[in-house]
């Protein structure tokens, strides 16, 4: 194993736990205003094909990211009109959204599959910063959106804990009719978090197909989303604990294939199976605890309000 | 005289009815079908295969179909086959390794349409069959090419599983970049995935990072081209021509030309004398062959890949000639030896140079 190997891991890891990160976020967002989308990997489809489709008409890399943002947040939207608006079952509605967004996504892509990319997000270099050893190539040369997605995470855990709005938006995901009786939009306010949950997957997906892996194929996703929800479960519903779940999980993607380079000689299928083991044990322990202490869970996830009812 | 014309003209009509006659023996036109796993546009696996079918198209002029992006392990396989068949296909081509069960069935339950499988190894007495190439001959030629680029004698190759098939084409490549290079190593990184473009990618950076200069693969996306491209290293890639996708770092790859064997099924189902056969065609059949090489690519290693080339053909090269050893040091072929078709279908070790694992 030489330096540049090493440094080579953790620059992968950082790229990748950003991957993670963005989506977790969403989902994060949606989840704390008590929806669960289990639609990341649909949304993260859309993200990247639109992306990678307006890329190539476009010319523009941010043109094309702000659209795969949009497009995100339209179909984050489906789930929440049949979800919040109509008070459809969510886990049902969320499955639905990633079988619909994978569908739209390989139809959309037809076209552009096997086509070199129209533009990408270049690696931003930070004078005299890129320069420094080690820290240089792996904090200071990244693509834009890894630098996005750290400012979402900061901007995340802000608006949520020092915000007006952030803790009427905790508490429609905690107690919906103390939210409503507090004057609260309930439905304005779960929309909102859906839709801007769908809007960091599309980013999360416009990250493969404009930086990571400038390509469009069906498939491209490979199962992320599903890591990020897990991810959010991992890192018990806090930003910050997210973004240290990210950057393990990145960093066991990344070290899956280095290991081989390194000469150890370890299953990459076990490595690959770490995320979803790891989550397990967590989801082990938090149950295990919830015993003793509540759940991290917001306790109104994943049932719709109506306000007759309650 | 007129009668002599009348008795011409008898026999030419009547020859006529024979030959029409003949004709509606068959019942009905020949007409091919084929089943893809992936997208035609993917540039790789199925592009190739859909080249093919075009080409068949043209030579035959028989009517072929497709449908692409079929599931291996779904219903779907056997249902669009059947589908096609009750539209008067006879000709069925399945183009994954997945599909194999299906097809032993579906040959079984429609004995007048003829089956034919590609990169299988199943197949019966009467209308189901195999083909797949010998690509390890054109992994030879582009390791020779690779190996004379090499200027940190490091060569990565992302590979999907370790299966016979992908640890042949390994060795083989190795062998040809011994040939220009003898002291050059090829390390070879394992994906798990025969398409995860984030993995392949970031496979191909692991090797670049630890001195590679050249990346090969046995993958289905380009992912790996373009992390080579980003580090002005060069890239051998696979399937098809991909070099719109690194223009600079693209060199040469190992490509499938499916058309010719296209032709001869279509033609032997349309002649009724299709049988059945475990078909693994080399470069003298044309079935796989050497992309062009980069222009920038030394004239003279040129000339030594197409006079290897060349040798091939002829028969008188086989890229697993002894003296050979694996990568510990054990003799596998003595001098002069050359390796027997069962060997080289179940070959689950490396050669010396290779750096990895196959297990």
């Amino acid at each position: 194993m030489n330096e540049a190997s090493l440094i080579g891991l953790f620059v992968a890891t950082v790229s990748f736990a950003a991957l993670l990160y963005l989506a977790a976020l969403g989902e994060l967002l949606s989840e704390k205003a008590g929806v669960l989308n289990l639609g990341v990997e649909g949304m993260m489809a859309i993200g990247a094909v639109t992306a990678f489709i307006a890329g190539v008409e476009l010319g523009n890399p941010w043109a094309a990211l702000a659209i795969a943002m949009m497009s995100g947040a339209a179909l984050a939207s489906v789930h929440g009109f049949f979800t919040v608006a109509l008070g459809a079952e969510q886990v049902v509605s969320g499955l639905s959204l990633t079988i619909l967004g994978l569908g739209l996504a390989a139809y959309l892509g037809k076209d552009y599959v096997g086509q070199p990319h129209g533009t990408e997000l270049v690696p931003v270099e930070w004078a005299g910063l890129s320069d420094i050893p080690w820290v240089g190539p792996i904090f200071f040369s990244q693509s834009p959106i890894v630098y996005i997605a750290i400012l979402m995470g900061v901007a995340v855990s802000v608006v949520l804990t020092n915000t007006r709005i952030g803790l009427a938006l905790r508490a429609s995901g905690e107690s919906a009719s103390s939210t409503d009786s507090a004057g609260h939009s309930v439905l304005g306010l779960r929309l909102s978090a859906v839709a801007a949950g769908g809007a960091l997957a599309g980013a999360s997906g416009a990250y493969l197909t404009l930086s990571l892996t400038p390509q469009w194929a069906e498939g491209l996703t490979a199962g992320r989303g599903w890591i990020a929800v897990a991810l959010v479960i991992f890192g018990a519903w806090k930003p910050g604990r997210v973004g240290w779940g990210a950057i393990l999980f990145g960093g066991t993607l990344a070290l899956k294939t280095r290991l081989q380079t390194f000469g150890v000689d370890f299953s990459p299928i076990i490595l690959s199976m770490l995320p979803y083991v790891l989550t397990l044990l967590i989801l082990l322990v938090i149950s295990v605890r919830s015993r003793k202490r509540p759940s991290p869970a917001p306790a109104g996830l994943g049932f719709p309000y109506r306000r007759e009812e309650r | 005289m007129r009668s002599k014309i009348a008795a011409l003209l008898a026999v030419c009509v009547g020859l006529g009815f024979a030959l029409v006659s003949c004709g509606s023996d068959d019942g009905v036109d020949t007409k091919a079908a084929f089943v893809y796993v992936g997208p035609v546009g993917d540039a790789g696996w199925t592009w190739a295969h859909d080249q093919g079918r075009q080409y068949a198209e043209e030579e035959t002029g028989v009517e072929t179909a497709y449908v692409e992006a079929v599931p291996e392990g779904t219903a779907d396989f056997a249902n669009h086959v059947r589908d096609f068949i009750d539209q008067g296909f006879n000709v069925i081509i399945g183009t994954s390794f997945g599909y194999m069960d299906d097809m032993v069935a579906l040959a079984e339950e429609y004995p007048d349409v003829v089956f034919e499988h590609v990169s299988g190894y199943l197949m019966n007495d009467t209308n189901f069959g195999n083909t797949f190439g010998r690509m390890y001959e054109p992994r030879y030629l582009s390791g020779m090419v690779a190996g004379s680029v090499t200027k940190t004698g490091l060569i990565g190759y992302v590979a999907a599983f370790p299966i016979p098939e992908v640890i042949r084409g390994i060795n083989a490549f190795t062998l040809g970049v011994q040939a220009t290079n003898p002291n050059a190593q090829v390390e070879v990184i394992w994906t798990s995935t025969w398409f995860d473009p984030a993995v392949e990618g970031d496979s191909a950076q692991a090797v670049l990072d630890k001195g590679a200069d050249v990346i090969a693969m046995h993958q289905d996306s380009a992912a790996a081209g373009e992390k080579a491209e980003a580090a002005g290293a060069r890239w051998v890639s696979y399937n098809s021509d991909m070099s719109a996708f690194a223009p600079n770092a693209f060199l040469t790859a190992p490509v499938w030309t499916w058309g010719p064997r296209y032709v001869a099924i279509i033609e032997a189902a349309q002649d009724g004398n299709y049988s059945p056969s475990s078909y693994w065609g080399s470069m003298a059949d044309g079935i796989v062959d050497l992309a062009p090489i980069a222009s920038d690519v030394d004239q003279s290693v040129v000339d030594m890949v197409m006079e290897a080339k060349a040798a091939i053909i002829a028969g008188d090269l086989h890229p697993f000639t002894g003296p050979l050893n694996d990568q510990d040091g054990n003799q596998v072929l003595g001098a002069g030896e050359v390796m027997d078709d069962g060997a080289m279908l179940g070959m689950m070790f490396f050669v010396e140079g290779v750096i990895g694992s196959t297990g």
